[in-house]
């Protein structure tokens, strides 16, 4: 008997098996709304439960004594509570805090535009960008579908709500370009330099921006370079108009890579098809080649250096405005060279580091000459100083380098701080004629700024900047503010005020550096709401422009500058973009109004810029019919008519509207279609893609603005150079695919 | 004195296998409760407590698998469900199963979780999602090439991608085939995972 006893004793020892706890509660979030689905383990046992859909939980379990409850729900932070079970019944009400999620947090989405492969609120991928019928593979002329653009086609740039094309600036890697177009030519716009497959991510902001970006009155294209490429390939491509061939090589560890690219562009077969309006007696020729290698370090961050040299050539004749016997005779002869080197760092204690190096020289030769009916140059003497004076020759160079540095520092969940500098040498001398104009500037900049996440639904971004140009001699503070609240699950307002500052440009400096920073200021409120498929936004904004630079003339002969200048845009804008609604066909609707005039350049007064359009709307159509491994694209772009002026100096040197008028409606609809027969076959060597496109099918006739002769008494249309452009080509790339190795190293 | 250690010695004998049989019976009790689930909490209840067993024992890779089992299953079933972080969850299990063994099963429930996760956005995610569904099924071949719920799950791929893009019934058949045939000649120990026959031949009988 007693035996019996001592062996109950132990087995009691042992197991434990007096009596059973219930142990019961409820799960809660910091707001006192119940959690589901959590679960809620007693440690080192396998006793536990999970709340049901009203939060409450129950358990028994015979263990006893001091014991530690863990609580785990996917979204909120891990919890551990320390119980002590003795009673029959125990009562625990937990409260999860919510984990800081960048997913589920809100953005602060006032003025940009994301675009990128994976990001989540991505508008246009770098894959969209090539398929946007029109756009050619051109960033800004696929930008140009998205809402507050202005279809400006007779120069290159974005024109971005009531601004003009030098407002805008392009960054890579966090420093700034200084020649993302080619030369400009007169009348016609020309493309970017930068494929959109460099950049994984753009982000492009009409406003509002962040205290990191100085020196763009209007907006903001951020492009940021892909990492590593997935696999090593050899990519070449085929078309009557550009041939090329790179490699991407990415070494077997995937912690490093190396690339060449070079492209040669000739039109001459293509002029000899399409025929062009100008006479093009320097056929355009452009060589460009890149090169590129990155590297990721040890603690995960990466160092970048991309290259790129091209060289380009053209020269077109036009008759001239003033006379039925001259012709005009433009060329052009440019080399530029671009290097960016970046480094991305995560260092100890939630730091991170940004640096950024580049140095970039372009440098123009422009001829621009009168020619008689044989082409022979014709000189003029100054009883008609309006023909001699175009005649004329500039050599232009234009350098930047620039070092830029961002620390930023996480401070718990998803508030950060970031502050950082930047100093630009740009050193720009231009000879017109026989005369030197050498502009150097000395620009520096510091900011700061910090996201404050004060919940996951309420974030703000507070920032300044200051900025110091020596050109000028001027300094300025540029504070930025922007809001984010999430009203729904998918759904958010944010609201953004900033000033921003921009230096004049090199053409006015070099006849006056006695000037000051051109001056916006801007008040976004927008409403986001984004699903997986579709993304609904409107963004309404007043903007008020001061300082900007004026043309005091002199005579025809002689022009000074001022800051008298000023001006206000407003507007309101809409995006659709729809993946669901029809099955295979993505497509999108922007729409923008603005009301903009400004006083500026030669404008007398306040004026409706000549480049801008009331209404300005896109639709952008995209169906890929897997059965026929071929997609198909059209765009089609329509906007108001544009006000277009002849400014005359009256006899007390002041500028008088001698004409004015508004252009026709402009109407564009673009195809462009893809076909990837390599699709789907499984160990394919050669993926190829086949590519064709045209703009304007339906043959509108395009005027973009009008000449006027020195007298004012002729007018001449601006269209482009032909009625429609067409393009065919074929891509192909033989990858090496390294995925075999990688499973047979992480095995 | 003595017959007290002898006693100590034999409870500690019992309490061992007593151990093992309850492992055992918690996880027969589970897996009848896995069968019987229905709605998304039931899987969330199944894998919870799969997982609470598998923190218990530490040395049993099978209760995490069942837990990460339990949440694909969901993630299949339910529309709604977050599936980013559903797969995140299901990985972690996989992480944990893998600390104990490394094998073929661990690796298809990495498949169905990468899987899902393309299927949010098949045409964005296939570069990152699709690979990495791939990959797993291609490093479960390489543990064990007679698991018969590799081909199944390889099968389930091909079937579902447009018969453009390499895919298709005439394509996946054969896969399916192979898998029947394993299914046929695969030797289940208990509590091991022995499910996918009857899911195989119902998708065979549709590539006829």
């Amino acid at each position: 008997m007693r035996k019996i006893i001592a062996f109950l004793a132990l087995v009691a020892i042992h197991h434990g098996l007096w009596a059973q706890t219930i142990v019961s509660g409820k799960i809660k979030d910091g707001k006192g709304r119940p959690v589901p689905g959590a679960s809620i383990a007693l440690k080192n046992t396998y006793d536990g439960a999970t709340s049901d859909s009203t939060g409450h939980y129950k358990f028994s379990t015979t263990e006893k004594g001091a014991q530690t409850l863990l609580i785990t729900s996917v979204g909120y932070k891990f919890s551990e509570q320390s119980i002590e079970l003795k009673s029959a019944e125990l009562h625990l009400d937990i409260i999860l805090k919510e984990e800081p999620n960048e997913l589920k947090a809100v953005t602060i989405t006032a003025g940009s535009f994301e675009a990128g492969d994976s990001k989540r609120g991505a508008v246009m991928s770098s894959l969209d960008i090539a398929t946007t019928a029109g756009s050619n593979a051109d960033i800004t002329t696929a930008l140009k579908t998205l809402p507050g653009t202005q279809q400006v086609g007779e120069q290159e740039g974005l024109f971005v709500r009531g601004g003009a094309g030098y407002e805008t600036k392009q960054y890579i890697d966090g420093t700034v370009v200084n020649n993302p177009y080619f030369t400009s030519v007169p009348d016609i716009a020309t493309r970017g330099r930068f494929s959109p497959f460099l950049f994984k991510g753009t982000v492009f902001s009409t406003g509002g921006y962040s205290a990191q970006y100085g020196q763009a009155l209007s907006s903001v294209l951020l492009l940021e370079s892909i990492d590593l490429p997935e696999k090593s390939e050899i990519d070449a491509s085929v078309s009557p108009l550009v041939v090329g061939a790179g490699t991407q090589q990415l070494s077997k560890d995937k912690k490093s890579s190396w690339g060449i690219t070079y492209n040669y562009v000739n039109v001459g077969l293509y002029f000899n098809i399409v025929k062009q309006t100008p006479d093009y007696f320097k056929l355009p020729q452009v060589h460009s080649g890149d090169a590129n290698f990155r590297i990721k370090t040890k603690s995960g961050g990466m160092i970048k250096y991309y290259t790129t040299f091209g060289y380009n050539q053209l020269g077109l004749r036009r008759p001239d405005i003033d006379s039925t016997y001259f012709k005009n005779a433009f060329s052009v002869i440019n080399h530029n060279w671009y290097n960016n080197l970046s480094w991305k760092e995560y260092l100890s204690n939630g730091w991170k580091m940004n640096l950024g190096l580049s140095y970039s020289t372009n440098r123009d030769n422009i001829q621009q000459q009168l020619q008689d009916q044989n082409n022979r140059p014709k000189q003029f003497g100054d009883s008609a100083y309006w023909m001699q004076y175009k005649n004329f020759t500039l050599d232009s160079r234009q350098d930047l380098a620039q070092a830029k540095a961002v620390f930023e520092k996480k401070l718990g969940g998803l508030s950060a701080i970031r502050f950082g500098a930047e100093y630009w040498y740009a050193y720009s001398p231009a000879t017109y004629n026989d005369t030197l104009h050498k502009l150097i500037d000395n620009y520096t900049s510091v900011f700061a700024e910090s996201d404050i996440y004060i919940t996951n639904d309420l974030a703000a971004k507070i920032g300044a900047r200051f900025e110091h140009s020596s050109i000028i001699n001027k300094s300025d503070v540029a504070p930025r503010v922007s809001l984010a609240y999430k009203t729904g699950k998918d759904a958010q307002v944010s609201l953004a005020y900033g000033i921003f500052y921009q230096k004049p440009e090199n053409q006015q400096l070099s006849y006056s550096t006695n000037l000051g920073y051109t001056k916006a200021t801007h008040y976004i409120i927008n409403y986001q709401k984004l699903t997986k498929d579709r993304i609904f936004r409107v963004e309404a904004y007043y903007k008020k422009y001061d300082a900007l630079v004026r043309t005091i003339p002199y005579s025809y002969f002689y022009a000074t500058y001022d800051n008298g200048g000023n001006g206000y845009a407003k507007g309101i804008e809409l995006f659709w973009r729809d993946k669901k609604t029809f099955k295979n066909f993505d497509y999108w609707i922007s729409y923008s109004y603005i009301d903009t005039k400004r006083e500026y350049l030669n404008y007398p007064t306040q004026l409706m810029p000549n480049y801008a359009a009331t209404h300005t709307a896109s639709i952008v159509m995209k169906r890929f019919v897997t059965d026929i491994k071929a997609g198909f694209n059209f765009t089609y772009s329509y906007a108001t008519g544009r006000p277009y002026y002849n400014f005359q100096i009256n006899n007390n040197s002041k500028y008088y509207i001698a004409d004015q008028g508004m252009t026709k409606d402009y109407h564009s609809l673009n195809f462009s279609a893809e076909y990837l027969p390599s699709l789907g076959k499984k160990n394919a060597k050669t993926f190829i893609v086949l590519f064709a496109s045209m703009t304007n099918v339906l043959g509108y006739n395009l005027v973009y603005g009008y000449n006027y002769s020195f007298s004012g008494q002729i007018k001449e249309p601006i269209t482009p150079p032909a009625k429609r452009f067409y393009f065919i080509g074929c891509f192909l790339s033989w990858g090496v695919d390294r995925s075999e190795d990688a499973i047979n190293n992480n095995l | 004195m003595k017959s007290f250690v002898f006693f100590s010695f034999l409870l500690c004998a019992i309490s061992a296998q007593a151990q093992s049989d309850k492992y055992v019976a918690a996880m027969k009790k589970n897996l009848d409760l896995f069968d019987s689930a229905k709605t998304t909490q039931d899987f969330q209840t199944v894998a919870n407590n799969f997982e609470r067993i598998g923190d218990a024992e530490k040395t049993q890779w099978l209760p995490y698998y069942y837990a990460g089992l339990a949440l694909t299953t969901s993630g299949w079933m339910d529309a709604k469900i977050d599936k980013d972080a559903n797969s995140t969850r299901v990985n972690s299990l996989c992480d944990k199963a893998e600390l104990i063994e490394k094998n073929a099963d661990i690796y298809t429930i990495r498949n169905m979780a990468a899987t899902q996760q393309m299927m949010v956005d098949p045409q964005t995610r296939w570069q990152t999602y699709g690979q990495q569904a791939s990959g797993a099924l291609e490093k479960a071949k390489q543990i064990d090439p007679n698991n018969p719920r590799i081909y199944y799950l390889q099968g389930q791929s091909v079937f579902n991608t447009p018969p453009a893009f390499g895919g298709g019934k005439d394509k996946a058949k054969p896969i399916f085939e192979k898998s029947i045939e394993l299914f046929k000649k695969e030797q289940t120990k208990p509590l091991y995972p022995h499910w996918g026959q009857d899911q195989a031949e119902i998708m065979l009988s549709k590539c006829q």
